[in-house]
Formats: C-alpha cells, sequence, structure tokens
C-alpha cells in the first residue's frame, strides 16, 4: 500500500513562503481582503508558523510552513457527524464539501489548527474566478475545507498512467508546494517504499513530527534545523 | 380538591392585566428580532458573528449549553425527588417540567443556529457517523425532548381533568383543548394507580437520561484534545454545573409565579427553605469540582494546559463569576437568617448569570489559546450573537408565561397528597416557617 507523505527540512527552508503562495493558487484558495484578514478569517491551507529560540541578540527565528499533517490517527475525522471528513484509501484525510454541515467540530478537534472555515462566500475580484484551477473545487461559504495533498493530481496522474496502460510511478504525483519551493526543502514521496527519498529522510534522526504526543501519527515530517 | 383548586384555577380565567400583556409583546418583538437576526447570518454568513480562527465556536455553544443546563433542573427536581419521594418537590414539579420542556428546544436549536449549512442539518440522519459525539448529542437531546414532554404531560392529564370540569367559562376552543388532552381522565382509582406506575417508570428512566444527556453535551468538549476542555472532569462538573443553574432557575421562576398568581399559600417559606438546602450543596460541590479542575491542570504544568488557567486567572470576568457562583450564593444559602425569599430571588438571577459565564469562559478562552502560537485569537459577539442569545431567552420566557395562563403552575393532584400528608411533612426541628 503507498502511504504518501512529506518531509521538510527546516534548514534547508528560507522562509520565502512560495509554497504558500503556490499552494493558494493551486488550490483556488481566495485571497481574501483586509477585513478578514483584520478579524482574522483569511483562508490559507499552507500557513507559516512563527519560531523563535533564544533571547535577543542571539534569537534564532524561522518561519515553520504548517499544512494539514495528514494524520495517519486524524483528531478531525472521528469527530465529523455526517463523514464529511474521512480518511482515503492512499491514506489522503479527504473532504466532502457538499456533505459539510459547518459544525465546525473537525477544525476544534484539529490539534494544529489547520483547518479552515468558510465565513463567508469566498470573494474573487473581477474575472478572477475564471482563471481558477478547474481541476479544484471551489468552495462556498459555510464550509470547512483544508490541505488535501493536491489529491486533485494524484487523480490525474493514475488517469494519465491508466491510459497509458502503466503502473504509476511515485515521482509522477507531486503536491504544488513542493513544486514551487526553490531550496528543495519540502520533499513528497511514499512512506511505505524503503528506498524513497522521503522514507530515508523521515528516518534521519533530525525527524521530528508536531505535537507527536498526542499520538495522531502525521504524514508530514520535520527535519530539526541544527 | 375543590380548595386547592380554586385560587389557582381563578387567575387563569381573569382577563390577562396589562402588565401580563405588556411583557408578553415585548418577549415577542425581541423573539421576532432574533429570527430576524439569524435570518441576516444565514443569508449572509457565520461572518456575521464575531467568530474566527481560532475561536471557532462561541456564544450560540455557550446559550447550548446552559439551555441544556437548566433543562436539567426540571427532570432533577421532579425525578429524583420524586423517587425518593422528597415533600417540599411537590409545588416546584410543575414549574420544574415545564422550564425542562421550554428550554430544550432553545438549547437544541443554538446548535442549528451555529451550523454553516444549517440547511443540510438532516445529512446528519443520512450519512450518520457514529464516532461523533455531536451525532450522540443529537440522538440523546432528541430522546430527552421526546421523554420529557411525554413526562411532562403524563403529570398534567389530570390537572387538565380538573381545568376541563371546572373552567366551563372557558371559550369553546380552548374548552374542546382541555377536553382532548384530558384523554378522558376521570380520577378513578385505576386512573391513579396507572399514573403513578407511569410516573415511577419514567422518573428512573429520566434520571438516567439526565446524567446521560449532560454528560453527551461535555463530551463534545471533552473528547478533543483542546488544551482546557480535554479532562475527563468535565463530564461530571457539567452535569453538576446543569443542576445547579437548573435549580436556581426553578427557584427564579418560582418566586415569579408565587407572586403573578397570588400562591402564597403552596410555595410556602418552608419550600423555599429546603429548596435553598439542596442548592447550598450543590454549591459546595460546584466549589470542590472547580477546584479539583484547576488544580490539576495547575500542578501537571502542561504548557498548553497552563496558558489556558492563566488566561483564566488573569480575566477579571473569570473571578466575576466565580464570585457569583460561590461566595455570594454561599453565604445567602448557608445562613438560616439570609435564606429569605427575595434574597433567594437575587441569588438565582446571579447563580444563573455566573453559570452562563462559566460556560462562556471553559469554550472562549480554550478556543483562543489552541496548542501551537498562531498568535492567539480574540473574540468578541457580534449583534447578531446578542440577539439571538436574547431572543432565545425571551423565547424561552414566553412560552413559559404563555403556558401558565393556560394550565395550572401547580401539580394540583400532589400538593392535594400533600395536604393530606401533611402530618408527616411538619417543620423539621430548627426551621423558621
Amino acid at each position: 500500500m503507498v502511504r504518501w507523505g512529506m518531509v521538510i527540512d527546516l534548514d534547508k527552508c528560507s522562509g520565502c513562503q512560495a509554497c504558500g503562495v503556490a499552494c493558494a493558487a493551486e488550490s483556488n484558495v481566495a485571497p481574501g481582503s483586509p477585513r478578514e484578514a483584520w478579524k482574522g478569517r483569511l483562508i490559507r491551507w499552507l500557513q507559516f508558523l512563527p519560531q523563535a529560540e533564544g533571547t535577543y541578540p542571539n534569537v534564532a527565528a524561522a518561519l515553520q510552513p504548517m499544512m494539514c499533517q495528514q494524520c495517519d490517527r486524524p483528531a478531525c475525522t472521528y469527530v465529523c457527524p455526517v463523514s464529511a471528513t474521512y480518511p482515503n484509501p492512499q491514506g489522503i484525510v479527504a473532504q466532502i464539501y457538499w456533505r459539510c454541515i459547518g459544525c465546525r467540530y473537525c477544525i476544534n478537534a484539529c490539534p494544529y489548527t489547520t483547518k479552515w472555515f468558510n465565513w463567508w462566500e469566498p470573494q474573487w475580484a473581477g474575472n478572477t474566478a475564471k482563471a481558477t484551477n478547474p481541476d479544484v473545487e471551489l468552495r462556498q461559504k459555510g464550509i470547512s475545507e483544508k490541505c488535501l495533498f493536491c489529491s486533485h493530481r494524484l487523480q490525474r496522474a493514475k488517469e494519465r498512467a491508466r491510459a497509458e496502460r502503466r503502473p504509476l510511478a511515485s515521482h509522477e504525483y507531486v503536491p504544488a508546494c513542493v513544486e514551487a519551493c526553490p531550496t528543495g526543502a519540502i520533499v513528497f514521496g511514499d512512506l511505505e517504499d524503503p528506498q524513497s527519498e522521503v522514507s530515508k529522510l523521515a528516518r534521519s534522526p533530525r525527524a521530528f513530527r508536531v505535537l507527536e504526543e498526542l499520538g495522531t501519527k502525521p504524514k508530514v515530517i520535520y527535519l530539526k534545523s541544527t | 380538591m375543590n380548595d386547592i383548586a380554586r385560587p389557582i384555577l381563578a387567575p387563569m380565567m381573569a382577563r390577562p392585566s396589562r402588565a401580563y400583556r405588556a411583557v408578553c409583546v415585548a418577549l415577542g418583538a425581541v423573539l421576532l428580532w432574533s429570527m430576524l437576526a439569524w435570518a441576516w447570518q444565514i443569508a449572509y454568513g457565520l461572518g456575521e458573528t464575531g467568530l474566527n480562527t481560532p475561536v471557532f465556536w462561541g456564544l450560540y455553544l455557550v446559550n447550548f449549553v446552559f439551555f441544556i443546563g437548566i433543562s436539567h433542573a426540571g427532570t432533577l427536581i421532579s425525578s429524583i425527588l420524586r423517587i425518593t419521594d422528597t415533600a417540599w418537590r411537590r409545588p416546584f414539579t410543575r414549574l420544574a417540567e415545564a422550564i425542562t420542556v421550554f428550554s430544550l428546544p432553545f438549547g437544541a436549536t443554538c446548535v442549528i443556529v451555529d451550523l454553516g449549512r444549517p440547511e443540510r442539518l438532516f445529512n446528519v440522519i443520512f450519512y450518520p457517523h457514529f464516532s461523533s459525539a455531536i451525532l450522540w448529542d443529537v440522538v440523546c437531546i432528541s430522546t430527552y425532548l421526546i421523554t420529557s414532554i411525554l413526562y411532562f404531560y403524563m403529570a398534567l392529564v389530570p390537572d387538565i381533568a380538573v381545568c376541563r370540569d371546572r373552567l366551563t367559562g372557558a371559550s369553546p376552543f380552548r374548552r374542546r383543548v382541555y377536553r382532548g388532552l384530558a384523554l378522558g381522565w376521570e380520577g378513578t382509582e385505576s386512573q391513579h394507580r396507572m399514573l403513578s406506575r407511569i410516573m415511577t417508570g419514567m422518573s428512573i428512566f429520566l434520571f438516567a437520561l439526565v446524567i446521560s444527556v449532560h454528560t453527551n453535551v461535555s463530551f463534545v468538549f471533552g473528547m478533543t484534545t483542546k488544551p482546557g476542555w480535554h479532562t475527563p472532569l468535565i463530564s461530571p462538573f457539567f452535569v453538576l454545573g446543569a443542576i445547579y443553574s437548573g435549580v436556581a432557575a426553578v427557584i427564579f421562576f418560582a418566586v415569579i409565579f408565587r407572586k403573578i398568581f397570588h400562591l402564597e399559600a403552596y410555595l410556602t417559606p418552608r419550600h423555599f427553605n429546603s429548596c435553598a438546602k439542596f442548592l447550598l450543596a450543590l454549591c459546595c460541590f460546584w466549589l470542590y469540582a472547580m477546584i479539583v479542575e484547576h488544580l490539576y491542570g495547575f500542578y501537571g504544568k502542561e504548557t498548553a494546559e497552563l496558558a489556558v488557567i492563566e488566561a483564566k486567572f488573569s480575566n477579571p470576568l473569570f473571578w466575576i463569576m466565580f464570585t457569583l457562583c460561590f461566595p455570594v450564593p454561599f453565604v445567602i444559602l448557608a445562613v438560616p437568617r439570609f435564606r429569605t425569599i427575595p434574597n433567594l430571588f437575587v441569588m438565582s438571577i446571579l447563580v444563573n448569570i455566573g453559570m452562563w459565564m462559566e460556560r462562556y469562559e471553559i469554550i472562549i478562552t480554550s478556543g483562543e489559546h489552541p496548542y501551537l502560537s498562531w498568535g492567539t485569537g480574540r473574540y468578541s459577539p457580534s449583534w447578531v450573537e446578542w440577539s439571538i442569545t436574547a431572543g432565545w431567552f425571551a423565547g424561552f420566557a414566553l412560552l413559559l408565561l404563555i403556558f401558565v395562563r393556560w394550565f395550572p403552575a401547580l401539580t394540583l393532584w400532589e400538593v392535594e397528597e400533600e395536604k393530606h400528608e401533611a402530618p408527616a411533612t411538619a417543620l423539621p426541628e430548627g426551621v423558621k416557617a
């Protein structure tokens, strides 16, 4: 069984936030308005957790890219009353937008606060709605959403492989954030395959998962900055 | 029954006073306004509330817990005290059950108001996911609502029969309602036996249900790993808090209806005194649970947990809440001299304000302090949320007011029983009437 996972090397990460921009463009995340930002209601599937260590003047500050951690034991899917969020057969925590009743229980249950709620109908200025990615559904007000590991790209890759009557190679499926990273800090692939780069990095002594002690078993693994 | 029923039935037939009508119209207006506010929220989305990331749950959930909470008083007073055959319960049971039945619909709808897509509510039935505490809540609360309506109605049947027989001057429509609802009650020996068996059986079932309902309400919070919510103590504490605020609510309405309907002969200071002592015990338990809960978090020094506790302790609202929930009611309830009816009335209001604030503290503070330091959020409710809150309270009061004009505010047949048993329930020593 394939287990799609991600390793983010915080040593290589320069904090340029290109991954966040690529994510928003790929996943049709509306830019939002200053008013929403002021209210704390912006939706960003990939956000940056500010980290600071030490005291002035010896401070090491960094931005840690945080998206849905794609837990193997997700807290969010257990609590959804209508199974609108569920772990799909590829191990990706998926969303069914049309079924979501908007109770925000999943968002509250997520210890990472990486799920988002559409407080308003998403606003697309001018003609920008026409320039959105046709592979990704546009959301409506009153439902929750989050990073899906660009699972539409997996769908595309699978269809291509099937059309060409060959098995899917793992390098064919790459999320947008991984593609955009200029320093190659984000590595994506099959965690079950011991030969893959991602699984080798995941075994590194620098590897850690956020809030590991909660037992959610995230598939996004970070490499500590040294 | 004649002498008992007359003074209770008389005001039901009298023309409603100007003040009563004015209050009803005012409450109705507030309820209507809240409906408009809800329509506004449905049209524009939950962005009309003060909610944000990471405070995803706010006033609606506070009201949900509060309304379900006060609904427990009814069941508690009338079921547990009925099972144990406590004498002082009798004049309170009807009011207590009415509070249950009328607060539950408002509690349940709070959750629907909170939904981002209320029109998809029935997905809970079409696509049920049984590991979700919200689904358990749906099952529990709907069972509770149906059972308590039945229980309330059963105890009402003999009294409706009295209305049917005695209120011959009522409008034809009203008499038809009484005739239908009385189910042909004749007050025979076998009917009384049947009623008593039903009431006992339902009392036992409801007692278990009450505990499980509020435990489930707490599960919605406690089953997540959110700091401040994730503690097993949250369940018993919720049940306790529910009973505490609920019994206070019963005292509040009992004092009001005693005044409006001149029930001084039935709701005597002795009854209030006994109820106050019961409340005193709950008040002490509340302090105990409060200390234990915070001591655990504080002693463990878990970073995220500690952040929530520190935020609570540094918030003046927390200390106002604490003062309203413990020291003030404790002094009024513990000193026999202070246990007067006006004092109890004021205290019952303060306890309910305090308990509402306690739920606010629990829900909002944890919302504002998630595990990761995203830059903690701040929440202040919007006009839509305050309007709906006001409307729900007004609707609850309005239903109670309408009810007491149509049906006896006291359980006539139980009060009559008490009259017959009077010697057995004489004043205990040391209690002033």
